[in-house]
């Protein structure tokens, strides 16, 4: 039975309900640009690293029919491709919103590395993941160690991916070709392009152990810290447990 | 120099038809991707132009490469290759040994200053003061440096004099070096393979005797004619590695239909050259052909990089060797366990801290 006086209209809303959501607040942090591309982003570092691992450990092969009717390890290599330009695409997209969306768009691509207060909310970071705070600060946008490293997995994985990824592309693209030009220097610095593919290859796992992290800590805060997490990236609000002073 | 013959004169001093000199153009226009307008402007350049004086130095090297350029497959390249270029000395070829070789060196330096290619076969150790390869009595990197001085432009045969190949393997003991490394002030072209293909090396030498410049070079410094596309690119088994079907085992019956070897470690996707149009032998077959993967002998560092027959290269840095999935497994097995670890700790504090406020509540 709803309550009369009651800001939120629920037939089933009780007080203690009430008692909790009359304490909430939501900022409006990641806009629609940022989490569509988190979504496609991440849906295509999936696609990439799948594929890119087949690619370096191709499956049994298949007789499915003559070589020239079958393409399996051709189909491989495109998803490859295809998820590789989309993920560039996106990435600068991303770029572009760090310039035209709100503040919080900024955030991914740079570390106050001068700021001591930064250095020193890490620092507590660091704590509460190690048990010892009791207690984690509250934060609009990403907390500091967060920040730290969304910057080296994500702005330095990523770019390190794309750039070697359009090197190693231009081989098959040849010279002469966009890529090649674009990126056909990053082979002067690696020289034999199996050690550049070897890079690549680590990077592939660079990202793989951000998944695991990102993944755990994000429903680890969600169900632990002060404030919403995973649903903050559906829709876009930061919605808060308590309205404490930090 | 009037006294030098050009290379028509030599072609028929040696009793070699016009009909066969002309063919010898067309076929060198072809391999060098020029088309037939440059037919005549080959065999113009080699009616007129006197031949261009070659000094041809060996340093730490196995020879492979004088062995491949003697085995040029078309029948003129061994009669006249060596005959239309002045090869002023050479070990390998030279008939005078000993003092009078050395003596020819010197002489041929003196004479074409300015105006003679340096070949370099091999590279110079520079360990100890060069005295792993001591060639006249005098190390081979004073040699080279002397040689280099008065030479128009520098040719670097094979992997050892580009890259340093086998002898600079890890830890290179008599630090034997590439020649780029030790020669800073000439021009250099780059005619990687252990040994690079006979036609490529003739190819190269003919262009730069027609046209009077290096052909056109690629990032590295290789003519991108020979080295401008990937084994893979041109690879006839190249179907078989679009459609997934590899040699899984060097026995089974994938390996008998002639399937891709990528899976045993083919490196034709990351090598550049020209085998797999030019062929080995007079075109007769090439490594991939053969049934055996190429083992990437015309790329920098292809003997450092684990085993010929791995698909994924060893990585050899803070003293563990293994392949790039190994690491990143590990890697990925410590972060996850770690992860598990901090899940496991993080729900019993919850429960504990859970527990407690219902007491103290």
């Amino acid at each position: 039975m709803a309550l009369p006086s009651s800001p939120i209209a629920a037939h089933d809303v009780a007080p203690e309900d009430l008692a909790t959501v009359s304490r909430q607040t939501s900022i409006y942090v990641y806009e629609a640009p940022v989490r569509i591309w988190h979504w496609i982003n991440a849906a295509a570092i999936l696609v990439l690293c799948v594929t890119g691992y087949f690619i370096g450990s191709p499956l049994p092969s298949m007789q499915i029919g003559e070589a020239t009717d079958q393409f399996v390890f051709g189909y491989i290599r495109f998803a490859h491709f295809a998820a590789g330009m989309i993920l560039t695409v996106g990435f600068l997209g991303r770029i572009y919103w760090a310039f035209f969306g709100n503040h919080h768009a900024r955030q991914l691509f740079y570390v106050p590395f001068w700021s001591a207060s930064f250095w020193a909310e890490v620092w507590y970071e660091i704590r509460w993941y190690l048990f010892i705070a009791k207690e984690p600060k509250k934060y609009v946008g990403h907390n500091p160690l967060a920040q730290l490293a969304m910057f080296f997995f994500i702005t330095l994985g990523v770019s390190f991916m794309i750039v070697t990824g359009m090197a190693l592309y231009a081989e098959g693209a040849q010279a002469g070709s966009l890529t090649d030009t674009l990126f056909g220097w990053v082979h002067t610095l690696t020289w034999n392009s199996q050690r550049l593919h070897t890079l690549h290859h680590l990077g592939m796992w660079w990202i793989v152990i951000f998944m695991i992290v990102h993944i755990y800590v994000a429903i680890r805060e969600d169900i632990m810290s002060r404030q919403s997490i995973v649903s903050t990236m559906i829709s876009g609000h930061r919605t808060f447990k308590d309205d404490r002073k930090d | 120099m009037s006294q030098i013959e050009t290379f028509y004169e030599v072609m028929r001093r040696q009793g070699i038809t016009r009909r066969s000199f002309m063919k010898y153009c067309s076929l060198t226009a072809s391999a060098l991707g020029l088309g037939p307008s440059f037919v005549p402007e080959i065999a113009h350049a080699m009616e007129t132009k006197p031949r261009t004086p070659v000094i041809w130095v060996n340093g730490l090297e196995c020879t492979c490469c004088s062995e491949s350029f003697i085995r040029g497959a078309h029948p003129l390249a061994k009669d006249v290759v060596l005959s239309m270029i002045s090869l002023d000395y050479s070990h390998v070829l030279m008939a005078a040994a000993g003092h009078a070789a050395e003596a020819a060196l010197a002489e041929a330096m003196e004479t074409h200053k300015g105006n003679y290619i340096l070949a370099v076969e091999g590279n110079p150790p520079l360990n100890e003061d060069g005295m792993f390869c001591i060639v006249g009595g005098r190390p081979f990197v004073e040699k080279l440096k002397e040689a280099a001085a008065g030479a128009k432009a520098v040719i670097a045969w094979g992997a050892c004099a580009s890259y340093g190949c086998v002898q600079a393997a890890k830890p290179n003991p008599t630090q034997a070096t590439p020649i780029h490394k030790v020669i800073t002030d000439k021009p250099i072209i780059k005619i990687p393979g252990c040994p690079p293909i006979a036609e490529v090396m003739t190819g190269v030498i003919t262009y730069m005797l027609t046209f009077d410049r290096l052909p056109e070079l690629d990032r590295q410094g290789r003519p991108a004619m020979f080295y401008g596309q990937r084994i893979h690119d041109k690879c006839y088994r190249r179907p078989h590695f679009d459609a997934g079907q590899f040699v899984e085992a060097w026995d089974d019956d994938n390996a008998r239909k002639g399937y891709c070897l990528y899976k045993m470690g083919c490196k034709g996707p990351t090598t550049y050259n020209a085998c797999s149009t030019i062929g080995w032998n007079e075109g007769i077959s090439f490594p991939i052909q053969s049934g055996h993967g190429c083992i990437g002998c015309s790329e920098d560092g292809f003997w450092d990089q684990g085993g010929f027959y791995d698909r994924l290269t060893n990585i050899k840095q803070f003293g563990v060797e293994a392949n790039a999935d190994q690491v990143g497994l590990a890697a990925a097995g410590v972060v996850g366990g770690a992860v598990a670890v901090h899940a496991a700790i993080s729900a019993l504090k919850r429960a504990q801290k859970k527990t407690q406020d219902k007491v103290e509540g």
